[in-house]
């Protein structure tokens, strides 16, 4: 139930305190909504980086790649979670299975466009160095695609911590177990939660941006990753509005 | 949860109808329920989706070309547009609906400021990259020909940044579509008022078939933007099949 409880400028600072006063509870949420999203996000890069490389590296099938892509980011998030739940039950595994569906195809995307579009030079030259077919994939393509490729796991990632928060609309715990709850939290904590739902977005994105950082080859270093930021755009891989 | 009817609505009680063998299962999907409650149920959430959808997107819309207008003539403004609407980004919407309710009450007007907020940032972002596409030889020969600065915008820079506005449009228009089936949580009628019923009383076929509509409305539209765009632009078309 909606309760009208005022908001001022002192909700804020009632949000602060809030948050300084349950620190535990936060942290046990936020742990909970870590858990569902790292799990999807490990399932969904399992299946979406691989199959991405590939068809990449083939020059094939750019209508899936970047078709499913198209179709994905359009799905709403709360409709595919509800259909997930009614398809599947209720649990932990169904909200996951809904949150791959959702992060799949930025990954995906990003992946072929990455290795699709790595220099043919380079490819050509490690050919002509006599490389086999799985080293020009692993030793050339992939650590040149290797920028593009995590913009599009970054996308994913702070869309998937988003939108763990609407799995509590469907029991799948996390802050947005306290977020929907305002009967019991009121105003401070839903505003408190909404802003550690925010930090931890924030927080995973630099943790894969670190996880990248160390990846990447010596030779692309110096290359940081504004190409990659700014490369996907036109091809969708959006960023999530914190949902 | 019972937020859903806390705008005074009537309480949704799901008619089982005829009860038949399926609906009394609760099989994964009954059509004979969509049948019966579609008059009742769903068209009306898809009605109310879609109008609260257009809204935004149009308010939204309105908003973010004047801003990348003035943006695109003075290049300062450019920052703190983006900040701001970056911010407005990133608050959590089911928190946002909620921090607004004090404000402007359980109303329409609520859910379509949370849903124009959300549309701000891509919007704007797309609207200027489409006029900074616009190559400096084009301006200067429309300046050369005498076209004065309105007319540069209208007849030279929007058509050309089109590409790039449709893109904008599109991810705003599903956006928008997936954020509306939010509003059912402060008691606005969409898509999202059959979902959260049906999740509460965990009942399948009503689940399926309201997030299928929200699925097929959000797929929907943002064809219907490809195909618009294609008919706007007729010399990308040609230039294709050249």
């Amino acid at each position: 139930m909606i309760l009208l409880d005022s908001v001022g400028p002192g909700t804020f600072l009632d949000a602060v305190r809030f948050i300084g006063a349950n620190g535990g509870l936060l942290w046990h949420k936020a742990v909970e909504q870590l858990a569902l999203s790292g799990a999807s996000m490990g399932v969904a890069t399992a299946i979406a980086v691989p199959l991405g490389v590939l068809l990449g590296h083939l020059h094939r099938g750019s209508l899936l790649a970047i078709g499913v892509s198209n179709v994905g980011r359009a799905l709403p998030s709360l409709a595919v979670i509800a259909i997930g739940i009614s398809a599947f039950g209720i649990g932990f595994t169904n909200v996951l299975v809904a949150l791959v569906v959702l992060a799949v195809p930025p990954i995906l995307t990003n992946a072929y466009v990455a290795v699709d579009q790595v220099d043919p030079d380079a490819v050509e030259a490690a050919r002509g160095m006599g490389m086999r077919e799985r080293d020009v994939l692993l030793r050339v393509e992939l650590p040149l695609a290797l920028p593009l490729l995590f913009a599009g796991i970054r996308t994913a990632t702070v869309y998937v911590v988003s939108t763990a928060t609407i799995a509590a609309v469907a029991g799948g715990g996390g802050l947005g177990d306290i977020i929907v709850d305002q009967a019991s939290y009121r105003f401070p904590g839903v505003l408190g939660a909404a802003i550690c739902v925010a930090a931890l977005a924030l927080l995973a994105d630099l943790a894969v941006g670190g996880l990248e950082r160390l990846l990447r080859p010596r030779g692309l270093r110096r290359a940081d990753g504004r190409a990659a930021a700014l490369a996907p755009e036109p091809l969708g891989g959006q960023a999530a509005p914190g949902q | 949860m019972s937020v859903h009817s806390a705008a005074g609505g009537p309480v949704h009680i799901p008619s089982f109808g005829r009860a038949s063998a399926c609906i009394t299962n609760n099989d994964l999907f009954c059509p004979e329920w969509v049948r019966d409650n579609w008059g009742s149920v769903l068209q009306p959430a898809l009605v109310e989706h879609v109008k609260l959808t257009a809204i935004a997107v149009a308010i939204g819309f309105a908003i973010a070309f004047a801003a990348a207008v003035a943006a695109r003539r003075h290049r300062i403004l450019e920052t703190p547009i983006g900040l701001v609407s970056a911010f407005l980004y990133t608050i959590p919407s089911l928190a946002l609906f909620q921090l607004l309710v004090p404000v402007t009450g359980l109303s329409v007007t609520t859910v379509e400021i949370a849903l124009v907020g959300y549309t701000l940032l891509v919007l704007f972002r797309n609207i200027l990259a489409g006029f900074r596409s616009v190559p400096e030889e084009v301006l200067e020969a429309a300046r050369g020909l005498g076209l004065r600065g309105r007319d540069i915008l209208w007849r030279i820079e929007l058509p050309l940044a089109l590409p790039s506005i449709v893109a904008g449009l599109r991810i705003a228009v599903v956006t928008t579509v997936s954020l509306a089936t939010l509003a059912a949580f402060i008691g606005q009628r969409s898509l999202g008022t059959p979902m959260f019923v049906a999740l509460r009383d965990y009942f399948k076929t009503e689940i399926i078939a309201a997030g299928g509509l929200a699925v097929a409305l959000a797929l929907g539209a943002d064809a219907l933007l490809v195909v618009a765009q294609r008919l706007l632009q007729p010399w990308a078309r040609a230039r294709a099949a050249a």
